[in-house]
């Protein structure tokens, strides 16, 4: 009986994945009736360009322009030999609705729907208004300019299906919040200079009051009043500037800062004012003839915690990812004139809590490692298929034996 | 044409072979004698539905949003027994004011237990003035069902209070008064209405239902149907815990099973065991227990070696915070169990913090610690030769 589990088991892994494959392979565009506003893939656009570089579609004379992204994958993990079996994750379904007003005046806005309906966010809705290419007002819901992921983060970019650990548990992409402020562009030869101001609604004490018991800037995106008003009453400021030159890549510098905590209610004192910061640098680059790929970002975080609260919330943080990407393969593949076969790794490390144990001077661990080794298949630029082997090893806060979770994952992300 | 063949091949043979092998691309899990995690074998269905319950509640994180505090000392279960092992200083807890049997004077200041962290805006407890403390680092909590199944009968055997055998030796049990919720074992043995407390490191504690309650509230600053008055304010408070998640939490530690000792067939850790005995340590750290009847049928009349009597003994000055619980006096501690010692270092970071309050940083240290009466024992321990010491603790660490 044993070996015939076994046997269904494995014959049932096979067709899932091979049905991954032949989807993927079986795609047709249908999107000919419309007009197809395709991705600007030049090498004079910055990360902070990403929300408006995307594929569009603009029906007939219609004002808008829509278009969006799917994510989806199969994956088997197991955690020191423990595992749960397969699962399908439908990661994302993203829509983009933008519209240029008038001269000068354009609209975005991103509907977000994760892990199926679990979270719906809006993750961008703002206005932009140009006064001059160096001074452009943003205001309404805005993704706050900290590295480089946050902004650019739309799934088929990315050839690994999990997003960076550093990228979304340092710094809390998706971030966005309510607020405005300013950014512009200055081109000169063969440099783009760009910088971004916004004054937001920033976070709230969940991020040292979460059931995962550590200190996480990514729990203060859980209150759903962050977009109607500022825990602290006070606003977050998020300033970002960024190089790029054509011939050797960008090189991003970022800071955001703000009150997270409610330090007073109805006029009383509750509590001194507690901030949280974050600096963050983010490169690209090509090299080798612009046949390898370079992207990376290291976080820096601080956290004003209570002395007398728990250690296990740390008051700063670290981490940072290196993805090294190459196309092995370019030619036509199965009637696809530009498709790619790209392998690649990531590397990623997060340390939740830099410090020393009051009791024993002893380091404070929290921390984890990854590395990512991939494989993609790129029939068009704008969808991807991937294979992704992920090692991690977790050190608990005291450093105990590290817990090595291995996972598999098959998956795809398309524009469309 | 041959290229589309190719292909297709490849990206076939890859997808066939990592179906059939995934199982192989992952890290392996680490032996089952090397993890303290797990439950007994021979659970019911139905009983381990209920361990996977309490597990879970064991781990659970409590906040400001789900009655964390305002005071506390840890925020989980698992935060002071990491991987169901002994805890680290991070965590370890203050008692305060009780110093013989009359009871502990300073629970209306706080008392017994200093909770020393706070939510942001209070401030955290100080121990009043006046009132001597003892730190306690938090025990392993593996094999606590087989403990609390064997009999009130069998723990007074081992007890020997005015040293009849002359062995240096007496061993007390803590006659301890018990909280109104606890349901007393059928066969339970009283002393002027007091009860024999076995968990604890005073064996303050009569049963895993009272531990588990007092962790709850003193711990986490937790108020449940059984301990409803809040620690900072005083007050009664509606349950912060549903009754039935502190019943889960009771049986996962009841169902968690006992260490299990390696490797047994090694030459140096046998005649490590035989000079354990021969210096007398054995007479305290029990090796081989027996099980009462239990409503767990899996725990009910088992033999199982946990290394300890249950009784309180005299550990001797150097031991004597000045500190009680109970019925013991301040110099007597209750004899811990030794199963699982050499997987301490797996949930204390790399380290051993052992003895009541984590003070000894090896093995060979927590034994110098020991007087009283185990005096004796520490003394011949000292005289053996190197490579018998090092047997010894050889032996220590495969339990």
């Amino acid at each position: 009986m044993k070996i015939f589990t076994y046997i269904f088991k494995r014959i049932f892994c096979f067709l899932l994945l091979t049905y991954f494959k032949l989807e993927a392979n079986t795609q047709s565009d249908s999107i000919q009736f419309f007009q197809k506003i395709k991705e600007d893939t030049s090498r004079s656009k910055l990360n902070m360009d990403a929300v408006y570089n995307r594929p569009f579609l603009s029906v007939g004379k219609l004002p808008i322009a829509i278009g969006g992204y799917v994510e989806a994958n199969t994956e088997y993990a197991a955690k020191d030999g423990v595992s749960n079996g397969f699962s399908f994750q439908a990661r994302r379904l993203t829509l983009f609705f933008s519209s240029t007003i008038a001269k000068k005046l354009k609209f975005f806005s991103e509907l977000e729907f994760e892990d199926g309906v679990k979270e719906i966010n809006i993750e961008f809705a703002a206005m932009d208004i140009e006064f001059h290419p160096l001074l452009n007002l943003r205001a309404g819901i805005l993704m706050n300019p900290i590295g480089g992921f946050n902004q650019n983060h739309d799934g088929p970019r990315w050839d690994f299906i999990d997003r960076p650990i550093s990228a979304t548990q340092i710094i809390p992409s998706t971030l966005s919040n309510v607020g405005f402020g300013f950014h512009g562009k200055y081109y000169f030869n063969r440099w783009i200079f760009g910088y971004e101001a916004y004054l937001t609604n920033g976070f709230d004490d969940q991020i040292i009051s979460n059931s995962l018991n550590r200190t996480s800037l990514a729990e203060g995106k859980h209150n759903p009043e962050r977009f109607i008003k500022s825990n602290s009453g006070l606003p977050m400021f998020t300033g970002k500037i960024a190089v790029r030159n054509r011939k050797i890549g960008e090189l991003g510098l970022s800071y955001m800062t703000g009150v997270y905590n409610r330090w007073k209610q109805d006029g009383l004192i509750l509590d001194s004012k507690r901030s949280a910061s974050i600096f963050a640098l983010d490169f690209n680059t090509s090299l080798f003839n612009q046949r390898i790929d370079f992207v990376g970002e290291i976080a820096k975080v601080w956290v004003d915690v209570p002395d007398t609260y728990s250690q296990t919330f740390g008051a700063e943080q670290f981490g940072g990812f290196v993805d090294i990407l190459g196309a092995i393969y370019r030619k036509p593949i199965l009637g696809w004139d530009k498709a790619k076969i790209l392998i690649g790794l990531r590397l990623e490390y997060a340390d939740f809590n830099q410090g020393i144990f009051k009791e024993t001077d002893g380091n404070i661990s929290d921390h984890i490692w990854a590395m990512v080794p991939t494989i993609s298949f790129r029939p068009v630029g704008t969808t991807v298929i991937r294979f992704n082997y992920r090692y991690h090893q977790e050190i608990d806060l005291l450093g105990n034996p590290p817990a090595r979770t291995g996972i598999i994952q098959v998956g795809f992300s398309s524009y469309f | 044409m041959k290229f589309k063949f190719i292909y297709s091949f490849v990206i076939f043979f890859i997808v066939l072979i990592v179906s059939f092998s995934c199982e192989k691309f992952v890290p392996a899990s680490p032996s089952d004698e090397d993890l303290l995690e797990g439950p007994i074998s021979g659970l019911s269905t139905q009983e381990i539905n209920q361990f996977l319950r309490g597990d879970e509640a064991f781990n659970e994180v409590f906040t400001t949003q789900n009655g964390l505090g305002p005071l506390f000392v840890a925020s989980s279960c698992g935060a002071c027994h990491s991987g169901d092992g002994k805890g680290h200083l991070l965590t370890t807890l203050t008692r305060f004011g009780q110093v013989d049997s009359t009871g502990n004077h300073f629970i209306g200041l706080g008392g017994p237990q200093l909770q020393n962290r706070a939510l942001p805006g209070y401030i955290p407890e100080q121990i009043p003035a006046g009132a001597s403390s003892s730190k306690f680092t938090p025990p392993a909590v593996t094999g606590l069902g087989y403990l609390s199944a064997v009999s009130d009968e069998s723990i007074l055997s081992y007890s020997d209070p005015y040293d009849l055998d002359g062995d240096g030796i007496s061993g007390v049990p803590n006659w301890i008064e018990i909280p109104s919720y606890i349901i007393p074992l059928p066969n339970a043995i009283t002393n002027r209405d007091r009860y024999i407390g076995r968990f604890g490191k005073k064996a303050a504690a009569y049963n895993l239902l009272h531990q588990t309650v007092n962790a709850y509230n003193q711990d986490m600053g937790i108020t449940s149907i059984f301990h409803p008055f809040d620690v900072y304010s005083g007050l009664e408070f509606d349950p912060e815990v549903p009754t039935q998640t502190i019943h889960d939490v009771v049986f996962y530690m009841q169902t968690l099973k006992a260490p299990i000792p390696r490797q047994q067939n090694d030459a140096e850790q046998i005649r490590g065991k035989e000079i354990f005995n021969q210096i007398n340590c054995s007479s305290c750290h029990l090796p081989t227990l027996k099980t009462d009847y239990s409503p767990i049928q899996a725990l009910s009349l088992k033999e199982f070696h946990p290394y300890t009597d249950l009784l309180l003994h005299d550990m001797g000055p150097d031991l004597d915070d000045g500190y009680t619980e109970g019925n013991a006096k301040t110099a007597e501690w209750r004899t811990p169990a030794l199963w699982g010692l050499g997987l301490s270092p797996n949930s204390q970071g790399g380290q051993y913090f052992l003895m009541h309050d984590g003070r000894a940083r090896s093995i060979e240290e927590a034994i110098l610690w020991h007087g009283g009466e185990a005096s004796n024992s520490k003394n011949l321990y000292q005289n053996l030769l190197q490579q018998d010491k090092e047997a010894l603790i050889k032996f220590l660490k495969s339990l």
